[in-house]
This record gives C-alpha cells, sequence and structure tokens, in this order.
C-alpha cells in the first residue's frame, strides 16, 4: 500500500486544501463580491436575468406589502443593511466577522423587501465602490440576495409554523435560518462557478472547503441574526416580518366568557397581510424551486463537459509525467473531481428538494392556519 | 445633496467626462466591461491596450493616478484568491524559480487579475466622475424600474445618516467603559444592531409620512429631462468601441 506517491500525495493534499480553505474564506471576506472576469459572459448573463427576474418579483412583493411606502421604507431598510454590514464582530484574538444580513433583512422585513433591499446594496456597491464587478452583478443578487433570502426564509417560515407559537422558537428559526443560508449561497456560488468559472478548480475540493469555511461563518452569522431578532422583537415586536403571526387575538371577557374581539382597525390593518401570505409564499416557492432547477440544469448540462475535461487532465498527465509517482496525486484529483463533481450535483438538488419541501410544507401550515379561524 | 454625502468617491470638476450624460456613461463602462470580459485571456497585449485607453480617460477626467490606485485596492480578497490558483489548480505544471506551478492556474490568476482589475478601474473612474444624483439619474433613463431607482435613492441619502447613527451608538458604548473582545459581547452589539434597525424603519415612516404630507403620490418627478445628444452618445462611445475594435483585431489574429 504504501507506495511513495501515496505518501506524497497526502501532505501536498492536505496543503492544497489548507490553501482552498484561506482562499475561500478570502472569497468571503469581501461578501462574495465576485468581481469581473471570474465567471465567465454567458453563465454571467444567464445570471442577471435570473436576477433581474427575481427583483422584478420581488419589487411586486414589496409594493403589494408596503404600497406607496415601499420607496422611503425599503430605502431605509437597505441603509441599514448597508451600514450593519460594517458592523465588526470580534470573534477571538484580534480576528472579527461581519454580518452578511441577508437572513436578518428576510426575516425583519420580509423577503420580498428583502430581496430588494439587498440588491440595491449590492448594485451601489458595484456602481459606487467599485465592490463586485458589474458584469457579476446578476451572479452577485443571485448568490447573494436570492439565493440566502429564499432559503433563510422558506425555512425559517416553516418552522416558525412547525414549532411552537412563542418568542423563543421566532430567535431559534432565525438561528437556523441564518445558519444554513450561508452555507447554501456558497454552495450556489460554487455551482456557477463550477458551470462558468473561468479557470478549472477541483470543483469537489472547492466545494467542501467553501462550505467548511461558510458554515463555519454560518455559526456567526446565525448567533448574531439571532441575537438581532431578539433584540427588535424585545422592542417592538410588531416591526418583526417573521413574527407577525405570533400576536395572540385579541379575546373579551363577556359575562366571565372569553370572545373574540370584533376586528379592530389593528387587527384589520393586519389581516389582509396575512391572508395573502400563503400566496405569497407559494409563489416565493416556486421562484426558489425555479432559480434553483435553473442552477442545477445549467450544471447538469455543462457536467459531461466536466468529465471529459477531467479525462482529458488525466490523460495529458499519463503523458505529460511518465513516472507514476508524481502521476498518481494528479490522478487522484481527477478521480475526486469526478466523485465530488457528483456530489456537488447531487447536493444541489437535495438544497433545492429541500427549500421546496420547506415552502411546501409552509404553504400547507399556513393554509390549515388560516383556515381555522376563517371557519369559526 | 449635503456636504455630507459628497465621499471621496466623487470627485467634482469640469472635465468632458464629468460633463457626459450620466447614461451615456453608464452604458459606455458596461459595454466596455462586457467586451474586457469576453476577450480571451491569451491576448495579453489587448488587455494592456484596455489599460491604456482607461488610463487615456483617467487623464481627460483629470482624475490622479494615486487616487485610482488606492481605490483599486478594494479588489485586494481577490488578489488572494488569484495568487493561490497557481498553486492549487492542477494540470501541466512548469517551474519558477524552483517553485512548481500550474500552467492553467497561472492563466487563470491572469485573467481573474487583468479582467477583475480592469472592471474595477472602471467603474472607479465612473463613480469618481459622476455625483451620486446623476448616476441615479442615468439609471433612470435606463429604463431601470422607478421604484428600484427610488430605493437606491433613499438608500444613498440615508446610508450617512445610519451609518452615523451607528458610529454615535458606538461612542455612546465606548465612553461607558464597554469594549468589543470577543463573542461574550455579542449580545450588546446585536441589541445595537437591533436598535439601528428600528431607528432605521421609523425614520422610514416619518420619511414617508413628511413626503406624504407634501404631496408624495408613489413617484417622484423628474425634473431635469436632458436627452443626450448625438455627439455626447459618440463621445462617451468611444471607449467601448475603441476596446470592441483591439478585441476583434485580436479574436481576428487568432483564427488563422
Amino acid at each position: 500500500m504504501r507506495r511513495p506517491g501515496v505518501a506524497h500525495a497526502t501532505p501536498c493534499r492536505s496543503v492544497i486544501r489548507a490553501l482552498l480553505q484561506v482562499l475561500c474564506s478570502s472569497v468571503h471576506h469581501s461578501g462574495v463580491h465576485v468581481p469581473d472576469g471570474f465567471i465567465n459572459a454567458p453563465v454571467s448573463a444567464a445570471a442577471g436575468l435570473v436576477a433581474a427576474g427575481a427583483v422584478a418579483v420581488s419589487l411586486r412583493g414589496a409594493r403589494r406589502e408596503l404600497d406607496q411606502r415601499t420607496a422611503p421604507l425599503a430605502g431605509l431598510v437597505a441603509a441599514f443593511v448597508f451600514a450593519v454590514q460594517m458592523l465588526n464582530f470580534p470573534v477571538a484574538a484580534g480576528t472579527s466577522g461581519h454580518l452578511l444580513g441577508g437572513a436578518l433583512a428576510a426575516i425583519l422585513v420580509g423577503p420580498w423587501t428583502g430581496v430588494c433591499c439587498i440588491a440595491v446594496v449590492l448594485l451601489m456597491q458595484g456602481l459606487l465602490f467599485a465592490d463586485g464587478g458589474l458584469t457579476a452583478l446578476g451572479v452577485n443578487i443571485t448568490v447573494m440576495g436570492v439565493v440566502t433570502v429564499a432559503v433563510a426564509y422558506a425555512l425559517f417560515r416553516g418552522l416558525v409554523l412547525v414549532l411552537p407559537r412563542a418568542r423563543r422558537s421566532v430567535t431559534a428559526a432565525a438561528f437556523v435560518a441564518a445558519l444554513v443560508s450561508v452555507p447554501a449561497s456558497a454552495a450556489a456560488f460554487t455551482l456557477l462557478y463550477a458551470v462558468g468559472g473561468t479557470t478549472d478548480v477541483p470543483i469537489g475540493t472547492v466545494l467542501t472547503a467553501m462550505l467548511g469555511v461558510h458554515v463555519l461563518i454560518g455559526v456567526g452569522e446565525a448567533a448574531i441574526t439571532m441575537l438581532t431578532v431578539g433584540a427588535v422583537l424585545a422592542v417592538r415586536p410588531d416591526l418583526v416580518y417573521g413574527a407577525r403571526g405570533l400576536t395572540a387575538p385579541l379575546k373579551l371577557r363577556v359575562g366571565g366568557e372569553l370572545v373574540d374581539a370584533r376586528p379592530a382597525a389593528g387587527t384589520a390593518a393586519t389581516a389582509p397581510a396575512s391572508s395573502g401570505s400563503p400566496k405569497k409564499l407559494w409563489i416565493g416557492g416556486v421562484v426558489t424551486a425555479l432559480v434553483l432547477a435553473g442552477v442545477v440544469s445549467f450544471y447538469a448540462s455543462a457536467s459531461p463537459d466536466g468529465l471529459e475535461k477531467v479525462a482529458a487532465d488525466q490523460g495529458i498527465d499519463a503523458k505529460a509525467e511518465e513516472h507514476a509517482a508524481a502521476g498518481s496525486p494528479l490522478a487522484d484529483y481527477g478521480v475526486e473531481g469526478v466523485e465530488t463533481e457528483r456530489l456537488s450535483g447531487g447536493l444541489a438538488g437535495v438544497i433545492g428538494v429541500g427549500v421546496t419541501l420547506a415552502a411546501g410544507t409552509g404553504v400547507f401550515w399556513a393554509a390549515r392556519r388560516r383556515k381555522t379561524p376563517a371557519d369559526a | 445633496m449635503g456636504a455630507g454625502h459628497a465621499h471621496r468617491l466623487h470627485r467634482p470638476g469640469r472635465s468632458p467626462v464629468h460633463e457626459l450624460p450620466p447614461h451615456t456613461k453608464l452604458v459606455a463602462v458596461l459595454g466596455f466591461v462586457v467586451v474586457v470580459v469576453s476577450t480571451p485571456r491569451e491576448a495579453v497585449w489587448a488587455f494592456a491596450l484596455y489599460a491604456l485607453l482607461l488610463a487615456g480617460v483617467a487623464g481627460a477626467a483629470r482624475v490622479p493616478a494615486g487616487f485610482l490606485l488606492k481605490r483599486l485596492l478594494i479588489e485586494v480578497p481577490f488578489v488572494a484568491f488569484a495568487l493561490l490558483m497557481p498553486f492549487v489548480v492542477p494540470g501541466e505544471r512548469t517551474e519558477l524559480l524552483g517553485v512548481p506551478l500550474s500552467v492553467p492556474g497561472l492563466w487563470g490568476a491572469w485573467n481573474v487579475l487583468a479582467k477583475g482589475t480592469l472592471g474595477v478601474a472602471a467603474s472607479v473612474l465612473l463613480a469618481a466622475t459622476t455625483d451620486l444624483r446623476a448616476l441615479l439619474l442615468g439609471l433612470q433613463r435606463l429604463r431601470m424600474p422607478p421604484l428600484l431607482v427610488q430605493i437606491a435613492s433613499f438608500m444613498i441619502r440615508y446610508g450617512d445618516v445610519v451609518t452615523d447613527e451607528m458610529r454615535r451608538m458606538s461612542v455612546a458604548r465606548r465612553s461607558r467603559g464597554f469594549e468589543a473582545r470577543g463573542v461574550r459581547h455579542w449580545g450588546v452589539l446585536a441589541g445595537s444592531a437591533g436598535a439601528l434597525f428600528i431607528r432605521s424603519y421609523e425614520r422610514g415612516e416619518r420619511v414617508h409620512l413628511a413626503m406624504v404630507s407634501r404631496g408624495y403620490t408613489g413617484t417622484l418627478p423628474v425634473l431635469d429631462e436632458t436627452p443626450a445628444t448625438r455627439a455626447e452618445w459618440a463621445r462617451a462611445a468611444a471607449l467601448p468601441l475603441a476596446a470592441l475594435l483591439i478585441c476583434l483585431i485580436c479574436l481576428l489574429g487568432r483564427t488563422p
């Protein structure tokens, strides 16, 4: 077993893995603001179309929620997201993290307004600060806005509906939603890179490194999101979009009996929002599924290319370096590439199915919740 | 816009580049970046010519090189990514000073560095020669949904207000002896973030009411509707067309 080649391969691969970890965390530190030339033109254009569609749908959704107030409120929330991304959270020994804010925005102001705000923040960062390339704007909005918000909100909504109606379940759901949304967006970025990356980095290794780093980042994001949502809930629970269903219906005591109060002005204002929510949720689920399906199908169509490429690489390697010792680690990458490319495809499928399921369950629960008081 | 919004990004001036209508500049920059991204990476000299084109624009706009270079630093995280590529990308190897490097990795690093840097430089020049309000008007003229333009304009207008509020909170925390050192202090910082959200949201509501009381109906009137003349379009298109010419020459040169 212990050929010299194998002994050589292990440290080499661990070094590469460590380098990739550094690389992925450096990608994160700019908030995955992808520059120009990182993803090729066709995939950037496709991502731009997806982003434009998602933003158009979200604008309509936000206008339905906020009507005239959309522009000032969404604008101020975008300014808030922009500011809070600069807030440093010290971790230990001089290192610090900062909030990405996708999950937080989705929970605080709702998914539609959330996507609009993140998209505007990214657009302005690209135009004013040159943070993120202009041709990569679609990629950035898709990865950091649409995927993050969709995954976070679908999960959050599903959990809130399943968990008991309490303030603590809202914060717990916020934690899980933020925790999953960060690696999900990293996975989405890796998938886009697998399809349209301008350089063939071993995708499987990148995916594992990206996911590893981003699960860690996700823990920080989750803790901060949970604490922030908790802080807002403690002061102005009515402002937390994700906790709208939590306020108990007003009861009147009439002759010692508890009777439902007539819907007053205050409850009338919230009623349309809650009655519209299953539909919105359903549309959200469909959009998520479409986006994810699009990404996955891109991936599927590009997958044979990837396999051919790996095969070609292996062939070239075999010719270029005839001595087996040097050839074996490279051959190893090739095999690993194939294996993990499948894995990454499968992972995309799992995420897609998971999100669709979460959204579906959410719709189901919301519909049931809504029916009961209406019939009574 | 007040003085606080002038930022370090914009350099007011009266150069020919400053005076072009904003939407022509937006189209020009986008066109330029698309051409740069579509150029094959093997055409090294084409990228040098693109850089010269941008240097020409910077010269015409009287943007000093130091300013441009300082703003390019935003790219540093991706430079780290690019510099690692020659080590991690599999494929044909070459030796440089005794260090084995991957040839596709070197090309990849060059690709990201060249295209990314040119893209950042083009955006920096756009932001340096166009003030924020004009940029938003330009986006509106390019048929970006008016609601999105409005959201962006409110974000720009109140961005500094919110950021200042955050700084005042930080000053207040520190003047009470608070120092964030680790995870244990996240609760306090998250409390500030929550308060910041509530203040921003309530400010949004106040702004909306103030606007409604002044006759706001959901759309903002467009005050200065000045379409670009053909000459202005031509001047703005000079940059992307020159880049396209370079790109085509190098594509034709590769075919035989």
